[in-house]
């Protein structure tokens, strides 16, 4: 982990309640996708934890949603400004047992991880399956980035405006080597449900993002663990689900 | 050169900076990220007979200028923690550490307590009888003052270490408890653990932490916790230890006005895993500009 100052470069709504931030600076610290950063906002107490979307020397971008007043005023931040950001929080995900035909399950918010780490597996020789689930078609963003990768690109709508109609579960239909998932709760029971191997990425409200106060604690089957200093990814045969 | 040495209950700091309970674990993840050695000591998490895994998630919810938590002394268990926190905590610490206990019964403290003084490793114990996020337990001790002086009469029948009794701020009369806990024996009083507090998802319309309510800390609650600090430091003739939202040097002056000998930093760990270290290296031009040449001679300046 480290305490780091980071410029606002480019600040954009993508989708319906979704978007794109990038930021400048040292993020030397952010060594593996799946890892997230955690910003202290002007005004607010508590710092706002968000997943690393894509990362190069010097440069990090993270995509969020709109979910409180504090999310709400990030929108509003314009280039330049500088944010006080704790970096390189969490495990990430274990590229390790990808094996030959890996699939990346991501719902809504879910998403931003997967991108980076499509890229990882791509350099590694093993480009991803991708299933991405959105409620309706106006949240969708990403699709055509992962298509750009070279990765087959399945996308499910609950209200069936784009892609196929239902959940990210009806998408995946094949005996993959390993799936990497993220996304709301539900979603991520139902993928756990899957008799495939694979690893998750679980959220929960957070205090302080590197494993200080217990705010974040879940059981597994090794006892309890937290998400932000354990995890956030799990593998499935940790989760007691 | 200003002196930021300070002394409790018989024991030297080398500056008052104390992270509180369950802000600071068991040292590890901080000692990753600077020499918490320069520390006056730290309170290492709330630690019961049994281990425990909490309160259901969500735990944490924020506040305007804090945070409330209903963690529910999440902890190994006292055996985990001799066998495998002290030793770890060993290696990259090496000054006394002030050992948390808390408990569901006057037993469960005296058999926590009587483990852990046998520990060298540790220079005090700090018997919460105030969390507010367990049932049957913690506060429900702190908010007697009978309860409280039995609890620590009991356990300092099992121990020589100096016992430091935590405060709840969730009753109606604090000096009581106070001179209650030092009638009984105790070497020192700290104070304040939480205030009781609730936050309501209005999207939902249901409480917004799983436990209904939870402990307010964070600068919020600075005023509250000097208040009662100043209240009982005038009232006991012990040392007395403050807390509540500190969060900066002048914070940390301002408590010892109000009575305190030394001073534990909180929630602000939390949003700043550095604030200990950035406090202690504000002290000496914060004291500077004040014309204060050492912290012993401002403790109760104001009582």
């Amino acid at each position: 982990m480290k305490q780091v100052t980071l410029t606002i470069e480019q600040n954009k709504e993508l989708a319906a309640n979704a978007y794109e931030m990038v930021l400048r600076g040292d993020v030397s610290a952010v060594t593996r996708p799946g890892q997230f950063v955690d910003i202290r906002l002007p005004g607010r107490y508590l710092r706002r934890p968000i997943s690393v979307c894509d990362c190069e020397p010097g440069r990090l971008t993270l995509i969020y949603k709109v979910l409180g007043e504090g999310t709400a005023e990030m929108t509003r931040m314009e280039p330049g400004t500088e944010l006080d950001v704790l970096t390189g929080l969490g495990n990430g995900f274990d590229l390790s047992k990808a094996g030959d035909d890996p699939v990346l399950i991501g719902g809504g918010i879910g998403i931003p991880p997967l991108y980076w780490l499509a890229k990882e597996l791509i350099k590694s020789g093993k480009t991803p399956s991708v299933v991405l689930g959105f409620n309706t078609a106006d949240e969708m963003f990403y699709a055509d980035e992962f298509r750009a990768l070279g990765c087959e690109v399945t996308v499910a709508t609950v209200d069936g405006s784009y892609g196929i109609k239902g959940y990210v579960t009806n998408a995946v239909n094949k005996r993959f080597s390993q799936y990497f998932a993220c996304g709301p709760g539900p979603m991520l029971k139902a993928v756990h449900a899957l008799p495939l191997p694979g690893q998750l990425s679980l959220e929960e409200r957070m205090g302080c993002g590197f494993g200080a106060c217990m705010g974040c604690s879940i059981k597994t089957k090794d006892g309890y663990k937290r998400v932000c200093k354990d995890g956030p990814v799990f593998d499935r045969e940790e989760l007691p689900w | 050169m200003v002196d930021l040495r300070t002394t409790l209950c018989g024991i030297e700091l080398d500056n008052p900076v104390i992270p509180a309970s369950g802000t600071f674990g068991y040292g590890r993840e901080f000692a990753d990220l600077y020499d918490i050695n320069i520390l006056g000591t730290f309170s290492f998490k709330g630690t019961t007979k049994d281990p425990r895994f909490g309160n259901p998630t969500p735990r944490i919810a924020e506040t305007s200028s804090g945070m409330l938590n209903a963690v529910g002394l999440q902890n190994p268990g006292v055996d985990k923690v001799i066998s495998e926190e002290l030793p770890a905590l060993a290696k990259v610490f090496h000054k006394p550490v002030m050992a948390n206990v808390s408990g569901f019964s006057v037993e469960d403290y005296v058999y926590t307590c009587g483990k852990l003084d046998e520990e060298p490793q540790v220079g005090w114990l700090e018997v919460n009888i105030s969390c507010p996020n367990v049932h049957g337990g913690g506060m429900s001790f702190g908010t007697d003052p009978k309860a409280a002086a039995e609890v620590t009469a009991a356990v300092k029948k099992v121990t020589t270490k100096p016992v430091i009794m935590k405060l709840t701020p969730n009753v109606t009369d604090i000096v009581s408890v106070a001179k209650a806990c030092e009638d009984a024996g105790a070497d020192g009083i700290s104070l304040i653990n939480t205030l009781l507090g609730m936050r309501i998802d209005l999207k939902t319309r249901r409480p917004l932490l799983a436990n209904t309510t939870g402990g307010l800390s964070g600068p919020a609650v600075f005023p509250v916790a000097l208040r009662m600090v100043w209240q009982v430091a005038k009232a006991v003739d012990i040392p007395v230890v403050g807390m509540g939202g500190v969060s900066a040097a002048k914070d940390v002056i301002e408590m010892m006005m109000a009575g305190a000998c030394a001073v534990e930093v909180g929630a602000a760990n939390l949003v700043d895993p550095y604030a200990c270290r950035k406090i202690i290296e504000a002290l000496p031009s914060e004291m500077e500009k004040l014309g204060i040449s050492s912290l012993r001679e401002i403790i109760g300046t104001a009582c």
